[in-house]
């Protein structure tokens, strides 16, 4: 299994990358860690005639506060982002989905934008933004636009990126007070794809979980003030709405159970750390 | 590095166990046929070659990484250890690879370098790993003929001379 031959094009800065990829466009792939990639490259799933690696662009290599949010760029390493002390502070989300995010030795060098734009309905990554209710930052030689999470992933493995459009960071919203969050998820075995992944956000006002794994893209429901038995029904209802399907590692019914009851616990487990 | 052309090959340089080395390499050579068929290092193991299996991991850049999700042209100026950089010297075992050969930690030795090369960044990393630890790490890698005990076991026991004498790492 080798890839086919492409021209490979070490970006010497972003200019070069938004000029490769306007000028190819869907021929090109953008190469950061290659976790993802890399595969569909030997599987030759894809096929480009360009790869662009941006991982030598230290403008791209950077964690940053900026207001109420973190900017992680897009040469950010899942093992640097796991790895930054102000994790648990600021993004406890992140800090406990980012050990479900594939193996160690695959964290060591795929990227948090990487995971992002590859938009596996069962990623943790994607969910987590989701859940977050972040953001992603496109540029291209036109310009920069920012896209929320919500209408960014638009299908399975689909996102609204532009073929000309390079991701450059992804924005996540700081720990708000007197909020919980929680993230769980079931697999066969620790580091495999989710069977379903649940990422849950409780304030004073509003429960939301975000579940990914059982539809084309991860989905998100707020409950408002729901408890006890209205917010099973809700879960239940909200079960059923994703329209899970029978694959080789579950059945629907199988998922949907996972949803009520994993989901209401993920709830549950936000809502305790509260701070 | 400019554009590297598909139809060419390109020199790349890297240090290998503590060697600059350099070799061609088209740029949808994988690090691991660079390091197998142009360098010749080929105690490095390809297996599933789409990242799942770790047959083939090295340390690139002092992390455990699969060198088949890797491009050799992507390692240019890289820092590579592999399988043959673990024995301290010829026909002397590292306190690691010792261990395993005591607890029978392989039977093929397939998945051995790969399975090497993670603990031994890891044992550096962690010198006081917990088997629960260290079964979530080696959920990085498969193994069809061990069962794994026995790696836990060579693993744990490795941890364990590590932390007494330090040096023979």
């Amino acid at each position: 299994m080798k890839p086919a031959r492409f021209d490979y094009i070490r970006a010497a800065d972003i200019a070069e990358a938004h000029e490769a990829l306007s000028e190819h466009g869907n021929d090109a792939r953008v190469i950061a860690g290659g976790q993802t990639l890399m595969p569909m490259l030997s599987m030759r799933l894809v096929r480009p005639k360009v790869v662009v690696d941006i991982m030598h662009l230290p403008a791209l290599r950077k964690i940053e506060a900026s207001g109420n949010e973190i900017r992680v760029g897009a040469g950010v390493r899942q093992a640097e982002l796991l790895a930054w002390p102000g994790l648990a502070e600021n993004l406890p989300l992140l800090k406990a989905a980012l050990p479900w995010v594939g193996h160690a030795q695959t964290r060591s060098r795929g990227t948090v934008c990487g995971s992002v734009a590859h938009a596996d309905p069962s990623a943790e990554i994607p969910l987590s933004l989701l859940a977050l209710d972040g953001a992603v930052e496109l540029s291209s030689r036109r310009g920069r636009r920012r896209v929320k999470a919500a209408d960014f992933f638009t299908g399975m493995m689909s996102t609204a990126r532009a073929e000309n459009e390079l991701i450059e960071a992804v924005f996540m919203p700081k720990r708000q007070a007197n909020t919980g969050y929680a993230f769980q998820e079931y697999g066969r075995r620790h580091g495999d794809f989710a069977i379903v992944a649940c990422a849950a956000v409780v304030a004073a006002t509003n429960v939301r979980l975000a579940v990914g794994g059982v539809a084309d893209t991860p989905a998100l429901r707020d409950f408002g003030a729901l408890d006890g038995k209205a917010l099973d029904d809700a879960l239940n209802a909200f079960a059923w709405e994703l329209d899970a399907r029978d694959d080789l590692h579950a059945t629907a019914r199988y998922r949907r159970e996972l949803v009520r009851r994993m989901g209401r616990a993920t709830i549950e487990e936000a809502r305790s750390c509260r701070a | 590095m400019p554009r590297l052309s598909a139809e060419q090959r390109h020199t790349v340089r890297l240090t290998l166990n503590g060697r600059a080395v350099e070799a061609q390499a088209e740029p949808r050579m994988l690090l691991t046929d660079f390091l197998r068929h142009e360098l010749g290092a080929t105690g490095t193991h390809v297996g599933c070659e789409h990242g799942i299996c770790g047959a083939c991991t090295v340390e690139i850049d002092g992390s455990p990484a699969r060198a088949c999700l890797t491009l050799a042209v992507q390692a240019d100026g890289a820092t590579i250890r592999t399988v043959e950089g673990l024995a301290p010297e010829p026909g002397r075992l590292s306190v690691l690879q010792e261990a395993f050969r005591r607890h029978h930690a392989l039977q093929c030795g397939f998945c051995t370098a790969g399975i090497l090369m993670s603990l031994d960044n890891y044992l550096r990393r962690q010198p006081e790993p917990s088997e629960d630890d260290l079964r979530e790490f080696l959920g990085g890698h498969i193994c069809r003929c061990t069962g794994y005990v026995p790696i836990l076991a060579a693993a744990m026991d490795a941890a364990r001379r590590l932390r007494e004498t330090p040096s023979d790492a």
